[in-house]
């Protein structure tokens, strides 16, 4: 019965023109769903964005530092060995982690941090999970002299400690946030205090397609960049494009900016979400594939909630995925059908993270194993001449701690 | 007329300022928090703001998040709140207004939120993150009934303008929020607020009622000359918080209404 439902309302909404919409609407989701006290702020920076951004000038610098100073364009690698390995489509890895600071995160903290110093804000603020937004802002607002303050739960804070020594070498405040679980969603709700407070001088780099309009299409169009080189790297290697695009969701940043310029074209777009200890555990983070429609942190998308609209504790081994929300434009690409979410869970995560690390010897971030785990399973099943593109969302530095307290769990387990 | 209407006459009629009164439902259990509002209600509050707990309140302090949690960990829910409406009802007929994140009414569906609400005895909803860009789909459902409010906010960084455009699908009340910042944040300023109070003048006739950053009844007496309604949220929070284990906690609740009410009534012998 459930399945019917939800069949009929797939069919009255479709991915169709520009999105989103005047207000910021991606079909029945998106919006602004703020306190008044932001709302004069965002419609000011919704006009910025829209008059700032098309200037030759703002283009001229974003693409200079793109260049020069985040490394782009990344290369699309070819994963041979990996390839082999599995022994079905051939799988090209879209390097993200080569970037300065070692995500796709950079592309965004510039686009903004760039318009915030084109609008005269002196203060950036900024939410950070796995901590790599939280660097990736450190790292711009340290560029253009802008005072920093980062917000990260406590949670967060211990499991993903390098990059906190990062964010304050780069000279930002880091501010614990202990309220809920101490992970992303906590931080943000702290992140969107402290802009109520600080609105007049201060910007909100949200660090994914989250968040009231403007966000959610202002960080798509900073990330779409990764689509945009896919689409010509393809067709320089191979001349064609892919069958099967392949990101990691939390908010889904990373996938928004893959996904975007494809769109239109018929390949297919796989998002892949934390399933955590796995989905039937209740312990997972897949709001697109478990939860239901509501309204969290500025915009109306699919969250996961109890009976009572209480938004609920996400759970991931990737503190970047842990989070019980989504970007309103995935929630609209999964009603459309236009792109399919399914998740990996802590385990498979982890075999994808070890596989990669052996086969190619790139550490990714545990985040992006995520979507190297759906190839796993999906790649072998795929004829050998078909083509799956993964976004390498981030490198793994980072999470060296987890992966080896991991092991000892495992380990111990095993004895 | 509907309640809020008959109730800003009224104390008009005898010069004092509407006590408008905070507190999140079920905190600290379904049965305290029905003791203590009944009490509030009997030293003289004007305006009742009962609140919906939400687990993540981005506009609320750490004294109101807290108190959302607490509730939340005995149950609280947005039922709970209009079955206690509903026995509110029975004792009091000072207007009830429903004080909320969208989330939980959104999740509730609009439609059966306004059905409910106004069967229990609720006069109206703030919405703390509903601006009025969204607030049609809500409003929708009550078109053709005046006696339930959406009542509107309007911030400190509203331009006059918007002002203008917030104030005209407004009723019951307009909320002013005194201060950028969250929910109990410090240091009032006065006259910016009498200036945002003269700029939303203009462009409303409705009642003006300021809230956020009141922390004393002498906060509120210093205001009170200008607006229509303070309300008064955290403080009273702090002292159910501070005062959780305390026998005397419905008592110092009850005396703590009343100063806050005898801030508001006109001075003996000045006018």
């Amino acid at each position: 019965m459930q399945k019917q439902s939800n069949r009929t309302e797939q069919l009255q909404t479709a991915y169709t023109g520009t999105m989103p919409d005047e207000a910021g609407h991606f079909g029945p989701h998106g919006g602004r769903y703020v306190a008044e006290t932001l709302m004069a702020a965002l419609l000011e920076l919704e006009r910025a964005y829209r008059e700032i951004t098309v200037k030759p000038g703002f283009r001229k610098e974003l693409g200079k530092l793109l260049a020069d100073y985040a490394g782009r364009p990344t290369p699309l690698y070819y994963a041979n060995r990996l390839t082999d390995y599995l022994g079905g489509a051939r799988i090209y890895l879209k390097r993200e982690d080569l970037t300065h600071t070692g995500a796709h995160k950079i592309n965004n903290t510039l686009g903004q941090a760039l318009l915030a110093h084109w609008m005269g804000k002196g203060k950036v603020i900024a939410e950070t999970g796995a901590g790599q937004h939280g660097v990736a802002t450190a790292t711009v607002a340290a560029l253009f002299g802008m005072g920093c303050r980062i917000f990260m739960g406590v949670e967060d804070i211990r499991r993903q400690s390098p990059n906190v020594l990062r964010m304050k070498l780069l000279g930002a405040d880091v501010m614990p946030v202990d309220s809920g679980a101490g992970t992303l969603k906590d931080a943000m709700n702290e992140a969107m205090r402290h802009w109520v407070g600080s609105v007049e001088d201060t910007h909100y780099i949200i660090g994914s397609v989250a968040g009231p309009h403007p966000y959610p299409m202002m960080v798509r169009d900073f990330q779409k960049i990764i689509g945009e080189e896919v689409r010509e790297q393809m067709q320089t290697a191979l001349g064609r494009q892919p069958d099967m695009l392949v990101a990691c969701v939390g908010g889904g940043s990373n996938a928004m900016g893959l996904f975007y310029p494809f769109i239109d074209t018929p390949i297919e777009l796989l998002g892949v979400e934390a399933a955590g200890s796995g989905i039937t555990s209740g312990k997972h983070a897949a709001t697109l594939g478990e939860g239901s429609p509501g309204v969290l942190h500025g915009s109306k998308s699919y969250v996961l909630q109890d009976e009572n609209g209480q938004i609920m504790e996400a759970h991931s081994i990737s503190a970047g995925l842990d989070y019980p929300g989504v970007g309103p434009e995935h929630s609209l690409l999964k009603d459309a059908g236009r792109a399919r979410y399914v998740s990996a869970d802590d385990d498979e995560a982890m075999e994808a993270f070890h596989l990669l690390c052996r086969l190619e010897g790139i550490i990714p971030a545990l985040e992006s194993s995520h979507a190297v785990a759906y190839c796993l399973h999906a790649a072998p099943k795929m004829s050998t001449d078909s083509v799956i593109v993964v976004n390498l969302s981030g490198r793994g530095d980072k999470d060296l701690g987890i992966v080896s307290d991991y092991e000892d769990k495992k380990g111990s387990v095993k004895q | 007329m509907n309640r809020l209407d008959t109730q800003f006459a009224e104390l008009k009629k005898k010069n004092e300022t509407a006590l408008v009164g905070f507190v999140a439902s079920g905190d600290p259990t379904p049965s305290v928090s029905l003791e203590l509002i009944i009490a509030m209600c009997r030293a003289g509050l004007d305006i009742l703001e009962l609140g919906i707990p939400f687990s993540d309140p981005t506009a609320d302090g750490p004294v109101i998040q807290r108190a959302s949690s607490r509730a939340l960990k005995h149950g609280a829910s947005l039922a709970n709140a209009l079955e206690m409406t509903v026995t509110l009802r029975t004792i009091t007929d000072i207007p009830i207004i429903l004080f909320s994140y969208y989330n939980p009414i959104f999740s509730y569906g609009v439609e059966s939120f306004y059905r409910d609400a106004r069967a229990a005895g609720a006069d109206g909803v703030l919405i703390v993150d509903l601006p009025h860009e969204e607030s049609r789909e809500l409003t929708g459902c009550w078109d053709e009934d005046d006696a339930f409010a959406l009542i509107r906010l309007v911030a400190p960084t509203t331009p006059t303008v918007r002002m203008r455009t917030i104030a005209e699908t407004a009723s019951g009340f307009l909320y002013l929020i005194s201060k950028t910042g969250v929910t109990g944040s410090s240091g009032l300023d006065v006259q910016s607020v009498r200036n945002h109070i003269t700029d939303l003048r203009g462009v409303t006739d409705l009642p003006i009622c300021v809230g956020f950053g009141v922390n004393s009844p002498a906060d509120a007496q210093i205001l009170a000359p200008y607006v229509d309604g303070v309300v008064i949220g955290s403080a009273f929070e702090r002292t159910i918080e501070e005062h959780l284990t305390d026998p005397d906690l419905v008592n110092r609740l009850e005396e703590q209404v009343r100063n806050y009410k005898a801030a508001l009534r006109p001075v003996p012998g000045e006018e």
